[in-house]
């Protein structure tokens, strides 16, 4: 297959390749459609933009820096940049699309913003948009999640978030989407929902990729006045539904050059049963509304996964991905906990950095690269590890 | 060749009573049981739910039905086994309702041509969007004689259900308020009645079944005023819990109708 040929970006029916769509009941339809509608035209308008880069600058603080890791350079043998998204206001990529949903919710005249969230990450900034302007926020966050990221509800909870726990199923991301969804459904004419990932119903995929694309912009900017090319090597990121990966990768999906690698959640291992390897565990099917790749039993129900690392505890991964996937533009490669764990250690001895455990999967895959002469690697450290610090504590016995 | 839905919209226009219950629950094997006793007790047609890990569009009733009618080992391969003696012992109309993911990897044709030949109806698939269903599935559908119901809220447009009334053939599925299932009816009776005031004087083709929100005579009578019937899902599946007996389901739809 020609590659070039190949269109990576969102089709007018709302794919990407055979995936995404839009599988939502009825009772959904008015609110995704009147999104589906109106989101090109309000993000594409001038003054939108203008107001959506201000906060991300004056607000959130970017431009993230992108920083030469030289001490992890010379561990691997090759040019190392990190992309600082744990700098950002609130820890992590996430707010770059909280921010532009908030605004987008402002525009349809919303009143009550509602939100899932696995690490707490997308809930904390959520909740932050929601108080900066003054909208209710309600938090739909796994039974599970709330005790190991008890940081980040305290956070949601100060900022005047209301936190809903989902007690049904793996009591995880997943489950607090579905409550997430059923609020949406029971709340249909004042609601928007924020969701965090390059998941969902189309245009969800399409949009949280474009807010989140800030990040693949500043890349190649930043790499252009470092190294006079815009292009790396390579661009590393993990995938839990995939949306700081999407942010990095999307401004160089057509540079062919470009090596994309994913680096999903193996868990206790691929094989264990205790695993988030969406690609390698999963087959072709729809959840949360969209058609996509997820683990599923071969009655079609949808698996519990396990990572370590809450952000990445989701069994599908997002319909472009799955496209990219697919059709060999990126590729998907997975990582234990324990893998990822020494990966966060090695980063902080080394760089003075604590990373998020999500993003320590990104790191931990240079352990497994081929390095030939002196490429250059951006990988996206998509947040911070403070949050994780419990996690690190028991597993170091710090 | 027949379809006992269409059929029973023919002579029989007024107070149909439908009822939802959740396949494999509670014991794995009352799927046929609980059919058979539904059609003793007077229900007119019936939907039968294949269960599904993470289902969005339903309350905490049928989220834990269906939680444990798969805990029980109930997969569309074992409900279409158990399907096989549904028309030595039931007659009346059988729908099958459940979420698009199942039906997927047991594939959609494969789907079509079992439930068809186990003599099944139709079909409602609530995530299962009128674009795919059209561009995809619809051959597959209307080969096998199945009726595909679609669902209607207060928030649907004029426009769009026209559309969906294009499509459908057997009845469309009216919820009562954009709600998952097993709340109680909206309570705003105004907007209610101005919704179903709308839904009459759009002049459908198809018959209109009221659902979601339906627990007892009241509400059913008050659906019935302005649809041609209604369909029970929670409540049901709230008196089976524990047991089924034949007697318990009786005293249930006596207490409707």
């Amino acid at each position: 297959m020609n590659k070039t040929a190949i269109n990576y970006y969102v089709d007018e029916r709302g794919y990407f390749g055979d995936f995404g769509g839009a599988y939502i009941p009825e009772m959904l339809y008015p609110n995704v459609e009147e999104l589906r509608q109106n989101y090109l035209s309000i993000i594409n308008d001038p003054a939108f933009q203008q107001e959506f880069k201000e906060l991300l600058k004056d607000y959130v603080g970017r431009e993230t820096p992108l920083f030469h890791a030289k001490r992890l350079s010379d561990h691997y043998g090759a040019t190392i940049y990190l992309k600082r998204e744990d700098l950002n206001h609130t820890g992590a990529h996430k707010v770059n699309n909280t921010i532009g949903q908030i605004l987008l919710a402002e525009k349809l005249g919303k009143k009550r913003i509602i939100a899932e969230t696995g690490a707490g990450q997308h809930g904390v900034a959520t909740a932050t948009v929601c108080a900066l302007r003054g909208l209710e926020c309600v938090v739909y966050m796994g039974e599970i999640d709330i005790k190991r990221q008890a940081p980040n509800v305290a956070r949601m909870k100060m900022l005047g978030a209301t936190v809903v726990p989902a007690t049904s199923g793996s009591k995880t991301l997943k489950d607090a989407t579905n409550e997430a969804m059923r609020d949406w459904i029971n709340n249909p004419v004042d609601t928007h929902y924020i969701i965090g990932s390059v998941v969902g119903p189309h245009p969800y995929p399409d949009m949280v990729a474009r807010f989140q694309s800030v990040i693949s912009a500043e890349i190649k900017q930043q790499l252009k006045e470092k190294t006079g090319s815009e292009l790396p090597d390579y661009v590393m990121a993990c995938v839990g539904g995939g949306s700081n990966a999407m942010g990095a990768f999307y401004h160089f999906l057509n540079d062919e050059s470009v090596e994309l690698i994913a680096a999903e959640a193996a868990g206790l291992g691929v094989d264990s049963g205790k695993s988030a390897a969406t690609t390698i565990l999963g087959q072709e099917g729809v959840l949360h509304g969209s058609r996509s790749i997820l683990m599923q039993t071969e009655d079609g129900q949808v698996v519990e996964p396990h990572s370590i690392s809450a952000g990445l505890d989701y069994p599908g991964i997002g319909p472009q991905h799955a496209h990219l996937f697919k059709t060999g533009r990126g590729k998907y490669v997975a990582v234990t906990d324990d893998e990822a764990m020494q990966a966060a250690r090695l980063l902080t001895r080394l760089e003075g950095i604590i990373p998020a455990i999500e993003s320590s999967h990104a790191l931990a895959y240079l352990e497994k690269m081929k390095f030939k002469g002196d490429e250059k690697v951006v990988v996206c450290l998509s947040g911070r590890g403070d949050k994780d610090l419990q996690t690190y504590m028991d597993y170091f016995n710090l | 060749m027949n379809n006992r839905l269409i059929d029973l919209f023919k002579n029989k226009n007024r107070n149909l009573l439908s009822v939802y219950f959740t396949a494999g629950y509670p014991q794995l094997n009352d799927t046929l049981t609980i059919a058979k006793a539904l059609e003793d007790a007077g229900a007119d047609f019936l939907e039968i739910g294949f269960p599904y890990s993470d289902p969005v569009a339903d309350g905490p009733t049928i989220q834990q039905s269906s939680h444990v009618a798969l805990e029980n080992g109930m997969s569309l391969k074992v409900l279409f086994q158990q399907l096989e003696k549904l028309r030595d012992q039931v007659s009346i109309p059988i729908i099958l309702m459940g979420y698009v993911n199942p039906v997927l990897q047991y594939g959609v044709e494969k789907f079509c041509t079992d439930a068809a030949r186990v003599g099944v109806d139709g079909v409602i698939v609530p995530d299962l969007p009128m674009y795919e269903y059209e561009e995809l599935y619809r051959d597959a559908f209307e080969q096998n004689n199945l009726s595909n119901i679609f669902l209607i809220t207060p928030q649907s447009s004029d426009e769009r259900i026209r559309k969906i009334d294009e499509l459908s053939q057997g009845f469309i599925y009216a919820l009562s308020s954009s709600s998952t299932t097993g709340n109680k009816l909206a309570v705003d009776a105004e907007q209610t009645e101005k919704y179903f005031q709308r839904l009459k004087g759009l002049k459908l083709i198809n018959p209109l079944m009221i659902g979601f929100g339906i627990n007892n005579r009241e509400s059913f009578q008050k659906a019935c005023s302005v649809a041609n019937g209604a369909i029970i899902g929670s409540a049901f599946v709230k008196t089976l819990n524990g047991s089924v007996n034949d007697a318990k389901i009786k005293e249930f739809i006596t207490s409707i109708r």
